[in-house]
């Protein structure tokens, strides 16, 4: 049963090669743009919103370069900064809870694909690093693997404030991890599958997009992907007003800045399921998969036409990230935070029975059309 | 190449086991059962399986881990000398060596021939539309009784909580 060689075949390299330039491309898309950017855009976004400037002071020989500056500072900042931990506290899990908070929202980035099939001199292309037959699962499952950072940066700070904070993570996102696997069953009834290559194929006519087929699933799942997050308006965990900073109070220097870059990683890999699943994907409206790369074709040739209709999908499927990473932006600057109790009660008697219903609904459609 | 990955798994579910025990701190215990866990879906995962290991993690390491990690740091448990005689110990470790001989007996007791040859699964083995078709055909009727099961759990946990009010 087992191959006992550990060199791989031949006929195997390219495979391999393309799996590396994969995710050598989805990390860095993560760690080397979204991570650093994301922070600089939030500022601008929210002065923008408040009709304030924003962050602008940053210069080197007087060039601001519209405030980006802000974000090496910040690096420098945060890396010259004294790594404390607190007396008392569990030193190796002090150490060990914003590595586990980082790499979820990496990993989950496995199944989502950020383009189609294409063949590139006889070798067919797959943009999706890992196309896992249950899919949307393995972000699921990787998303609750994501509680642990908070909570154990919580309890291993001995604080109180941690404390509670880290308390309100475990409750919240237990509550909102049945719920959102649940808002998505109706997406997974209606195109039949769980594999996101899958659905993103379904999705090829503009009119067969998530959002028109499962506009309450949509709803539903946004109000979940937001509770995950943890940001306003369910920002409970850190809750500034009441808890200093929640479950990360005791944190500074570079583990603060990684707590911070879960936070951001999170919203990419949300924004990026969202596209997936109700926007489309990579597609673009009207334009079907392999009518965009004949058309390549015609122009390029059939080879680096198929490269010119990957980097069109691409771009157009970070286009839409983008766009969604906006929209959860103002949805954090607009709204007050709710309390904690109306956190719960949205997520068990709300967003539940709603998710439940949408199923049946769905059902009942399915059965009348077939 | 498949079976480092099994042997780091299969290293890494012993050694985390081991340490559970082992460990004085109710969290840590709680946060190496969960590592157990996690090599466990791995090797699931390697043998194809892809849905028990998703759900391995999703359920066991995600909510139910989560959940006595919850209870735990809820009553602050936090480290005591436990109360363990050395008599005690003595006895762990006879139990311990004579499960090891029996297990060991009963392996070199076996006949590998007679045991009946491994089949290759099937092409869509490990699929979810497999084990959905599977768990609606052949085994509907367990299915539906765990969900009955379930449903009585859920009951009887709302009526514990609900004593109190």
């Amino acid at each position: 049963m087992f191959d006992y060689t550990y060199l791989p075949a031949p006929n195997l390299i390219p495979s391999i090669v393309e799996m590396m330039l994969k995710i050598v491309f989805i990390f860095s898309m993560n760690m080397g743009v979204f991570a650093p950017l994301l922070g600089w855009v939030e500022r601008k976004q929210s002065a923008l919103m408040q009709d304030r400037i924003g962050a602008n002071r940053a210069e080197i020989f007087g060039f601001t370069v519209f405030g980006l500056l802000h974000t090496v500072t910040d690096a420098i900042k945060l890396l010259t900064k004294e790594d404390f931990i607190p007396r008392g506290a569990d030193r190796p899990l002090h150490y060990l809870a914003p590595f586990i908070a980082v790499v979820p929202s990496l990993v989950a980035f496995a199944v989502i694909p950020f383009g189609g099939k294409y063949m590139l001199w006889g070798h067919e292309v797959n943009l999706v690093i890992a196309d896992l037959n249950v899919g949307m699962l393995y972000v699921f499952a990787v998303a609750s693997l994501a509680t642990y950072g908070a909570v154990i940066a919580g309890w291993a700070s001995n604080n109180s404030w941690s404390m509670l904070g880290s308390m309100r993570v475990g409750a919240q996102m237990l509550s909102y991890e049945v719920a959102m696997g649940l808002t998505l069953v109706g997406i997974f009834m209606v195109y039949g599958s769980l594999q996101l290559t899958t659905i993103g194929m379904a999705q090829e006519n503009f009119f067969h997009w998530g959002i028109f087929l499962q506009p309450l699933g949509f709803i539903l799942f946004i109000a979940c992907a937001l509770a995950e997050n943890k940001r306003t308006p369910f920002d409970m965990p850190e809750a500034e007003s009441e808890l200093i900073a929640g479950y990360f109070t005791e944190y500074s220097g570079l583990k603060f800045a990684m707590f911070w870059m879960a936070e951001f990683l999170e919203m990419v890999t949300i924004a990026a399921v969202l596209v997936a699943l109700f926007f489309g994907g990579w597609h673009i409206p009207f334009i079907t998969h392999q009518g965009l790369i004949a058309a390549m074709g015609y122009l390029f040739g059939a080879n680096f036409g198929a490269i010119a209709a990957m980097i069109i999908h691409v771009a157009v499927f970070w286009l839409k990230v983008v766009v969604w990473i906006m929209i959860l932006m103002l949805i954090r600057w607009s709204l007050p935070r709710f309390r904690f109790d109306q956190v719960m009660k949205l997520g068990w008697k709300i967003v539940l029975p709603l998710a439940l219903a949408n199923i049946f609904i769905t059902g009942l459609v399915l059965l009348a059309v077939r | 190449m498949q079976l480092l990955i099994f042997y780091g798994f299969g290293f890494f579910a012993l050694f985390s086991g081991i340490a559970m025990i082992m460990s004085r701190q109710p969290v840590t215990s709680a946060l190496l059962m969960v590592v157990n866990m996690f090599c466990l879906a791995g090797l699931y995962a390697q043998l194809g399986a892809h849905l028990i290991a998703v759900l391995q993690v999703m359920v066991y390491a995600g909510a139910i881990m989560v959940l006595v990690l919850f209870v735990i740091m809820f009553l602050n448990l936090r480290e005591k000398a436990g109360i363990v005689s050395k008599h005690g110990v003595m006895m762990q470790a006879l139990g311990i060596a004579a499960l090891g001989f029996v297990i060991t007996a009963i392996i070199a007791k076996l006949d590998m021939a007679k045991l009946p040859a491994a089949k290759a699964p099937a092409a869509d083995f490990g699929s979810v539309a497999a084990i959905g078709r599977v768990l609606f055909t052949d085994y509907l009727l367990p299915f539906e009784i765990t969900s009955v099961l379930l449903l009585a759990a859920i009951v009887g946990a709302v009526v514990l909580a609900k004593r109190k009010v």
